[in-house]
């Protein structure tokens, strides 16, 4: 599976589940290179099938919804939508 | 999946064809012209992989049937538009957001759920109730509401321009 890392700052696990052609997909991912955060993305809809479905399981798991971009911080919070106080919010606790 | 590559000059071109019947219907790109060529990118993307423009926000599954609330304009788009004032993408934006006097803010998802998706279609047509003897069937765009009477729904829908099959038997 296809996950990218971004060097920065650890605040613990941070990962960012995305698509490729969403546009506030890519404004989330800004901001949290902006905030200079070590974190992870994946682009789903680069997935092959089966992982696909996988990583859809788990997205639900946080967001019922399945919907995209899905930001999940610390194993505790998640984040649906580019939220931008809730996400500054969520990395600075 | 590789990711589709998608020609500059196309991008421009269909941003324009867009917006022009965007504004001939009565709706409004997004004035942030970066956001939106880029969202435009996506929907070429996926016109490439999948063979329709699926919604760039969210994940299409490749089989038309099943995504076709989904391609753009989708079925949530005018509800959206009226409670939120924008697209779940911020492709399209009400008066206000196109004339920079308000900003797109993020839409909750209105689709259902993976597990919930192609259950209720449980095609209500509208008992005869006082229309007994129409000389016609009504149609009903889902993307925008337009409504016709005659044989068959038009090949697009005259006002969002979507494709007759997003057409269903109103009465
Ligand atoms: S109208 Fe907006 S939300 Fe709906 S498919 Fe098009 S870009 Fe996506």
């Amino acid at each position: 599976m296809v996950i990218e890392h971004v060097n920065g700052k650890k605040m613990g696990k941070v990962i960012l589940y995305a698509l490729s052609t969403c546009g506030w997909c890519a404004k989330t991912k800004d901001l949290l290179r902006q905030l200079g955060v070590d974190f992870d993305y994946i682009y789903v809809d680069l997935l092959e099938d089966g992982e696909q479905d996988e990583v859809m399981n788990e997205i639900e798991k946080w967001n019922p919804k399945g919907s995209f971009p899905t930001l999940v911080i610390r194993d505790k919070i998640s984040i649906a939508g580019f939220r931008e106080t809730e996400i500054r919010e969520a990395l600075e606790k | 999946m590789n990711p589709a590559v998608v020609d500059e000059k196309v991008v421009d071109r269909v941003y324009i064809t867009l917006k022009k019947e965007a504004e001939s219907g009565g709706y409004f790109l997004n004035p942030d012209v970066d956001f939106t060529k880029n969202l435009v990118r996506g929907l070429l993307k996926n016109e490439q992989r999948y063979g329709y423009r699926a919604c760039p926000c969210r994940l299409a599954s490749g089989k038309n049937e099943e995504d076709l609330d989904i391609v753009c304009p989708c079925n949530y788009r005018d509800p959206d538009l009226n409670d939120f004032g924008a697209c779940y993408c911020a492709l399209y934006v009400n008066e206000a957001v196109a004339g920079g006097k308000e900003h797109a803010a993020p839409v909750p998802e209105r689709r259902p759920p993976r597990s919930e998706r192609g259950k209720k279609k449980a095609v209500k047509t509208v008992s005869a109730g006082p229309f007994p003897s129409l000389p016609f069937p009504v149609w009903r765009c889902t993307v925008c509401g337009y409504l016709c009477a005659r044989e068959q729904p038009p090949e697009i829908c005259p006002v969002c321009k979507v494709r007759k099959e997003r057409f269903e038997r109103f009465i």
